[in-house]
C-alpha cells in the first residue's frame, strides 16, 4: 500500500516508448494501471522508472479493417464493452469485457496491458483464443505479429519481448453461421474467473464447421482446448455432443489449486462452464 | 397556544441523514486527512511468523535511513509504556499480557515489533525494509481443537492453550432432559472467523505539546472517552491533559471499540519528539492487525418432545480467541451464552464456553458480537429438529416461541427479556414470502430438476448495551442540551457515531422536544474536551441509552425553562405547558414566551428566578436498568445450481422489530448493512489461515465484502413493540441484520437440497463445498 520510489514518464511517441524501455532494464510500461499499481503498492513490484502509454498516439480506436477488427492497445475495456461496432461484428468480446471487475476497472483497464500482464484469471486471454486474435508487437527491431494461440507462454509471461509494446489486437470477424459465448465463474472476492470458458461455433448446414474452446483461470495460462475443439467438429451441436466436448475440455491440463477452488473443483467447472458456453454459442449460431 | 404554526414532526419521520452531504462530497475529515505542521509519519516492522522466538534485532541501518526521525524498539517500548489493555476479565481466567511492541516471542503474524517514524511515510516504509530482526520458528497451533488437546503452546509459560471455561444454565437439568427426550440432535456447527474491514482502516494521530504538557490523540475510534482514560495510563501522561478526538470515522463494526499498540506508539513517539506523529494503517495489516471477529465451534445437544416441544439444549462452545485478548475478546463468547435462549421456552438448558489460545490475530467485538453465533447455533438446531421430526420449520418454532403475553420473560440464563411479539413478526414475514405458494413452487420446480429452498431465522439479541454491572468500564451514558443566547440548540453526546447517524437522529428529538427547527440543532460527538462524558457507540446502545441520556436533558431544559417562564409571567411554573418551543400558560395559551425569549432572560440574568441559576444548559447521566432485546423474523429463498455448487440469492425478507423508531430511513439503512454482513458470513466471507498460521485470505482480493451487485434487493418490514426499559421505548437496531440472517440463509441452501439427502453445510457456503456435501449425501464422490 506504500510503494517504493520511482520515476514516471508519458512520452509522446511509440518509438520514444521503446527507446525508454531500451535505455531502462526495469522500467514498465503503465497502461490503465490495475494490474500494476496494486503490485507496486504492495512492493511486489519495484520498477525503477514507470513509462505511461497514455499520450503516445495511435494506440487507440477500434476500427474495421480488411475483414478485421483493429483494437488498439489502449483501448479500455469500457470502450469495447460499449461498442457499436463489436457488438454488431464480434459479440464475444463486449460480452467478455463486460465481465471484467467493476465499472472503474473497466474505465481503466485496458486489453493491451490486460493481454500482455497475462493473469492466468483474465477473461480477455479467453476471449482472443476463442475468436483466433493476432497480436501486435512492436519494438527497436519494428513489428510483428504474434497469433494468440502462441502469445501466452507461462504464468504473468507471454511471447513479448523485453522492449516490446503490445500496439494492438486484430480480431477477424466471424462469417455468418458463427455463434459465440463467455461462461464466467467469477471468484466472489477478486471477480477475477475461477474458470471462464469462451467458446465460438461456426456452424455450416446443421453441422460444426469449427469450434474453438477457450479456457482460463483454471490453468497457468489460458488455453485452447484442442480436444473438445476436435470432438465437436462434424457434429451437429447437439447436447451429447457438447457434453463429451467439455468433459474433455480440461484434458492434459494441471489445474491450479488455491483458496478459491481445488484442482479437482476446477476441473469439474471447466466441464460445467465449458457445456454452458457452448450450449449458447451454438444457439446464437442459429 | 399562540398563533405560531405548530414545528412539524420530526420524531419518527424518514429524515435523510444530515451527515451525509459533506461525507459524499468529500468535505468529511478523517484522520488522515489531518495534517498539523512538521507531522511525522509511522510505520510498524511486524512479524511474518505466526509463531517464533525473535533472537535478534538490528535496526542501524534504519535508524540511518533517509528522512528517518526515529526507531521504536521493543525493549524501549516496554520500559516506557504500560501493556496493551484487557478489560474483560472472567472468573480463572489466563491474561498473559504484551507491550505495544514484541521483542521476545512473536505469538501471530502481523504482532508488532518495531517501529519507524519518519518525515513521511514512503520513507518509514523504505526504512522498515532495512530492519533485520532475526527469528527462531517455532511451531504453531492454528486448529483450536487442536490446541486444547496437547498441540504447541501460544503461551509456553502457562502452560496451556485453555484460556478459560464458564458455565451458564444447569448443567445437569439440561443433561437429564437431554437424556429422556424423544428426539435428541446432536451437530457440530462452525461459525467461522470473519474479518471486520471497516472502510476506512484504523487510524491515529498522535500530539504532544510540551508547553501545557497535553497529548491530543485523533483516532479512528468508537471510545473516544474509554481511550483517553486507557491511553492515559498506557502512555502515561495524566488524564487531565489528554484530549481524544474521534473525527470522522469510516466505521468500525466492533474493531475500533479498542485500544491498539499503535495508538500508545504514536503517543510515545509524539511525546519523545514534542511533533504530531500519524499511523494509518494499510488494508493488508487492518488484516492481520485489528481484530477478528467469531470463531466459535459450538457442539448442540437440543432434545424435543415428538410432537416438536423443545425439552432441553446442552452446548458446548470452543471459541479460538487467538494470541492474546484484547479489550473485551473474553467477554466476546460470553454474550453468546447469555443469548443460547433465542426466542423459546426451553425448560432445560446449559452451556460451556471454551475460550483458547491459538497462533492467530487476536478476535473481539465484530458486529453482532456473540449472538450472531447464538443464533446460528439454535436457529440450525431447530431446522435440524424439523427435518428429524418431519415437521415444518415454520411451525415447529411457533410452537415454542415465548408468547407476546409472557413478557417481561425470564430466561434460563438469568436474563429479562422486556418485551417482543414473536409471532407477529414471524406472520409478516411468512406474507411477504408467500410461503404456502412458495412451498407449491417449490415442489414444482423440483420436478425439472430445480433445487429452491427458503429458510428461516426467528432472532431475539440482546442491545442497549447496557447496564453498568455487565460492562468493564460502565454501561451508563452521558448527554449534555445547551441552549444558547440565541435559542439555539446544541446536542453534545457521549456516544460516538462513525456511521450510525445520531447526527440525525439526535437532532430530531432535541428539535422536537425543543419546538425548533432541525437547522437550529448541531450534535457534537467524539471530542472529550467539548464532551464531557461518555462510554462510546457500540452493542446497539447509542439511541437507547444515549438518546435517553438526551432526553434526560431535554426534560431538565423543560423545567428550567418553565421557571424562567413563570417567573417572568408572574404565574406559577406548575401552571404552564412546555410545547414546541413555547411555554405557555395551561388555561390561557395565548400568554406565552418562546425558547429564544427565554434564553435571554436565563443568560442576562438580571432578573433571576428563586434558587435558579443563570444559563439554560444541563447534563444527564443514564443508568439503564436493564438492556432491550429487539427481535424479528429473516428469510431466505435461494435457488441452487447442483452443477457448480453456487448459491442463487432470490429474495431476502428481513422483518424486525427494534421499538420505537426515531428515523425509519436509518433503521433501513442499519438493517440493509447488517443483512449485507450477516449474508457474506453464510456466502462470503471466511478467514483462512494455513497450517503455519499465515492467513490466505488476507485481501480483498481473496476474502470477499459483497458489492451490491452480489445481494438481492432487501424487502424489509417492521414490527413495533416498544421497550419498557427507557422512556423512548426504542431497543437499537446497529447489530440486528447481522444477527438474524445468517443462518436464514444455511437453512433455505439446506432446504434446497434436502431431496438429495443434505442434512448440513458449514459456512461459509463455498460453491465447492455445496458441491462436495451434494456428492457426498449422494453417496459418491464428483
Amino acid at each position: 500500500m506504500i510503494p517504493a520510489a520511482f520515476e514516471y514518464t508519458a512520452p509522446d511517441s511509440i518509438d520514444e516508448a521503446i527507446a525508454l524501455l531500451e535505455r531502462n532494464d526495469d522500467a514498465k510500461l503503465l497502461a490503465g494501471g490495475h494490474s500494476l499499481l496494486p503490485l507496486m503498492k504492495l512492493r511486489l513490484a519495484a520498477p525503477s522508472l514507470l513509462v505511461d502509454l497514455r499520450r503516445v498516439s495511435g494506440l487507440d480506436g477500434i476500427q474495421e479493417e480488411n475483414g478485421a477488427i483493429r483494437i488498439g492497445g489502449m483501448v479500455t475495456h469500457a470502450a469495447i464493452e460499449r461498442s457499436d461496432l463489436l457488438a454488431r461484428r464480434v459479440p464475444l468480446l463486449p460480452a467478455v469485457a463486460a465481465t471484467i471487475g467493476d465499472v472503474q476497472v473497466r474505465n481503466r483497464g485496458t486489453i493491451g496491458g490486460s493481454l500482455a500482464h497475462a493473469d492466468p484469471a483474465a477473461d480477455l486471454p479467453a476471449a482472443i483464443l476463442a475468436l483466433d486474435a493476432q497480436l501486435v508487437a512492436r519494438g527497436a527491431a519494428g513489428e510483428r505479429v504474434v497469433p494468440a494461440a502462441d502469445f501466452f507462454v507461462d504464468l504473468l509471461t507471454t511471447a513479448l519481448n523485453p522492449g516490446e509494446v503490445l500496439t494492438e489486437v486484430r480480431v477477424p470477424v466471424p462469417g455468418t453461421g458463427s455463434g459465440s459465448a463467455y461462461a464466467k465463474f467469477p471468484n466472489p472476492a477478486s471477480h477475477y474467473a475461477i474458470v471462464g470458458v469462451a467458446a465460438r461455433v461456426d456452424m455450416q448446414d446443421g453441422r460444426v464447421q469449427e469450434a474453438r474452446v477457450a479456457v482460463t483461470g483454471a490453468t497457468a495460462t489460458a488455453y485452447l482446448s484442442a480436444a473438445a475443439a476436435a470432438r465437436l467438429q462434424g457434429s451437429s451441436g447437439d447436447a451429447a455432443a457438447i457434453a463429451e466436448a467439455a468433459g474433455l475440455a480440461s484434458e492434459g491440463r494441471e489445474m491450479l489449486e488455491d483458496l478459491s477452488a481445488s484442482a479437482a473443483y476446477r476441473t469439474h467447472l471447466v466441464a460445467v462452464q465449458a457445456r454452458r458456453a457452448l450450449t449458447e454459442a451454438v444457439a446464437a449460431a442459429g | 397556544m399562540t398563533t405560531q404554526e405548530r414545528p412539524p414532526k420530526l420524531i419518527g419521520e424518514p429524515i435523510k441523514r444530515r451527515e451525509d452531504p459533506r461525507l459524499i462530497t468529500g468535505q468529511g475529515s478523517y484522520v488522515d486527512d489531518l495534517q498539523p505542521l512538521g507531522t511525522l509519519h509511522m510505520v510498524i516492522v511486524r512479524s511474518p511468523y505466526a509463531h517464533a522466538r525473535v533472537t535478534g534485532i538490528d535496526v542501524s541501518a534504519a535508524r540511518n535511513a533517509p528522512g528517518v526521525v526515529a526507531v521504536l524498539t521493543p525493549e524501549d517500548v516496554q520500559q516506557s509504556t504500560e501493556p496493551v489493555p484487557v478489560a474483560a476479565q472472567l472468573e480463572g481466567m489466563h491474561m498473559p499480557l504484551r507491550h505495544a511492541l514484541t521483542g521476545e516471542e512473536v505469538k501471530f503474524v502481523g504482532e508488532p515489533v518495531v517501529a519507524i517514524v519518519a518525515d513521511d511515510r514512503y520513507l518509514a516504509a523504505d526504512a522498515a525494509e532495512l530492519v533485520e530482526v532475526e527469528y527462531e520458528e517455532l511451531p504453531a497451533v492454528i486448529d483450536p481443537e487442536q490446541a486444547l488437546e496437547g498441540g504447541p503452546l501460544v503461551h509456553g509459560d502457562l502452560g496451556t492453550n485453555l484460556c478459560v471455561v464458564s458455565p451458564i444454565g444447569d448443567a445437569e437439568a439440561a443433561a437429564r432432559a437431554i437424556e429422556g427426550a424423544e428426539v435428541v440432535i446432536k451437530q457440530r456447527l462452525m461459525n467461522q472467523r470473519l474479518i471486520p474491514n471497516p472502510i476506512e482502516p484504523r487510524a491515529v494521530l498522535a500530539h504532544y505539546e510540551p508547553g501545557p504538557g497535553t497529548l491530543t490523540v485523533w483516532s479512528s475510534t468508537q471510545i473516544p472517552h474509554l481511550l483517553k482514560t486507557l491511553l492515559s495510563a498506557c502512555a502515561r501522561v495524566p488524564e487531565q491533559l489528554v484530549r481524544v478526538v474521534a473525527p470522522d470515522v469510516g466505521g468500525g463494526f466492533g474493531c475500533k471499540l479498542n485500544v491498539y499498540p499503535e495508538e500508545i506508539l504514536a503517543a510515545l513517539a509524539s511525546r519523545r519528539l514534542e511533533r504530531p506523529v500519524k499511523f494509518v494503517e494499510t488494508r493488508q495489516e487492518n488484516y492481520v492487525a485489528t481484530i477478528h471477529g467469531r470463531d466459535l465451534i459450538g457442539h448442540l445437544e437440543l432434545g424435543a418432545k415428538r410432537d416438536g416441544t423443545l425439552v432441553g439444549y446442552r452446548i458446548k462452545v470452543i471459541a479460538d480467541i487467538g494470541a492474546y485478548q484484547h479489550l473485551l475478546t473474553a467477554a466476546i463468547p460470553t454474550l453468546t451464552a447469555l443469548m443460547l435462549q433465542g426466542v423459546y421456552k426451553i425448560p432445560a438448558l446449559s452451556g460451556e464456553i471454551v475460550e483458547v489460545f491459538t497462533n492467530k490475530t487476536p478476535t473481539d467485538a465484530y458486529r453482532g458480537a456473540g449472538r450472531p453465533e447464538a443464533t446460528y447455533y439454535l436457529e440450525r438446531g431447530m431446522d435440524l429438529l424439523a427435518v428429524e421430526l418431519g415437521a415444518d420449520p415454520v411451525e415447529l418454532r411457533r410452537k415454542n416461541f415465548i408468547g407476546a403475553g409472557e413478557f417481561p420473560f425470564d430466561t434460563q440464563t438469568g436474563l429479562v427479556y422486556d418485551s417482543g411479539d414473536y409471532e407477529a413478526a414471524l406472520d409478516k414475514a411468512l406474507a411477504i414470502v408467500g410461503y404456502d405458494d412458495f412451498r407449491n413452487e417449490q415442489a414444482r420446480l423440483r420436478e425439472e430438476g430445480r433445487y429452491l429452498g427458503v429458510g428461516f431465522s426467528t432472532y431475539v439479541e440482546i442491545c442497549g448495551v447496557g447496564p453498568s454491572s455487565a460492562l468493564p468500564a460502565g454501561g451508563w451514558e452521558a448527554g449534555t442540551v445547551r441552549v444558547e443566547r440565541t435559542g439555539k440548540v446544541t446536542v453534545l453526546t457521549g456516544v460516538s457515531p462513525h456511521g450510525q447517524g445520531e447526527e440525525t437522529s439526535f437532532a430530531q428529538i432535541a428539535a422536537e422536544r425543543l419546538g425548533v427547527g432541525i437547522e437550529d440543532v448541531t450534535v457534537i460527538h467524539g471530542d472529550t474536551a467539548q464532551v464531557s462524558a461518555g462510554i462510546g457507540t457500540f452493542g446497539s446502545r447509542s439511541l437507547a441509552v444515549g438518546g435517553t441520556a438526551l432526553v434526560m436533558s431535554l426534560d431538565k431544559i423543560a423545567a428550567k425553562a418553565k421557571r424562567f417562564a413563570a417567573h417572568a409571567m408572574e404565574v406559577q411554573a406548575d401552571d404552564l405547558e412546555f410545547e414546541a418551543g413555547q411555554v405557555f400558560v395551561k388555561d390561557a395559551p395565548e400568554k406565552a414566551i418562546s425558547l429564544p425569549e427565554i434564553a435571554t432572560l436565563a443568560y442576562n440574568a438580571v432578573d433571576l428566578p428563586p434558587d435558579t441559576e443563570p444559563g439554560l444548559e444541563a447534563t444527564s447521566y443514564y443508568e439503564p436498568g436493564n438492556f432491550t432485546f429487539p427481535f424479528g423474523t429473516h428469510v431466505a429463498v435461494v435457488e441452487v445450481d447442483t452443477d457448480s455448487g453456487s448459491i442463487d440469492l432470490q429474495r431476502f425478507i428481513s422483518v424486525d422489530d427494534c421499538g420505537n423508531i426515531i428515523n425509519p430511513l436509518i433503521v433501513e439503512g442499519q438493517i440493509h448493512g447488517g443483512l449485507a454482513q450477516g449474508i457474506a458470513q453464510a456466502l462470503y466471507e471466511e478467514a483462512v489461515y494455513d497450517a503455519n498460521g499465515q492467513l490466505l485470505s488476507g485481501s480483498l482480493m481473496d476474502y470477499a465484502v459483497p458489492r451490491a451487485d452480489q445481494l438481492p434487493s432487501f424487502e424489509l418490514a417492521t414490527t413495533v413493540t416498544p421497550t419498557g426499559v427507557n422512556p423512548l421505548g426504542a431497543k437499537g437496531v446497529g447489530e440486528a441484520g447481522t444477527i438474524g440472517s445468517t443462518p436464514a440463509i444455511v437453512n433455505a441452501v439446506v432446504d434446497a437440497l434436502s431431496p438429495l439427502g443434505v442434512q448440513h453445510i458449514e459456512m461459509m457456503l463455498r460453491p465447492e463445498r455445496v458441491l462436495d456435501a451434494i456428492q457426498a449425501a449422494k453417496g459418491g464422490v464428483r
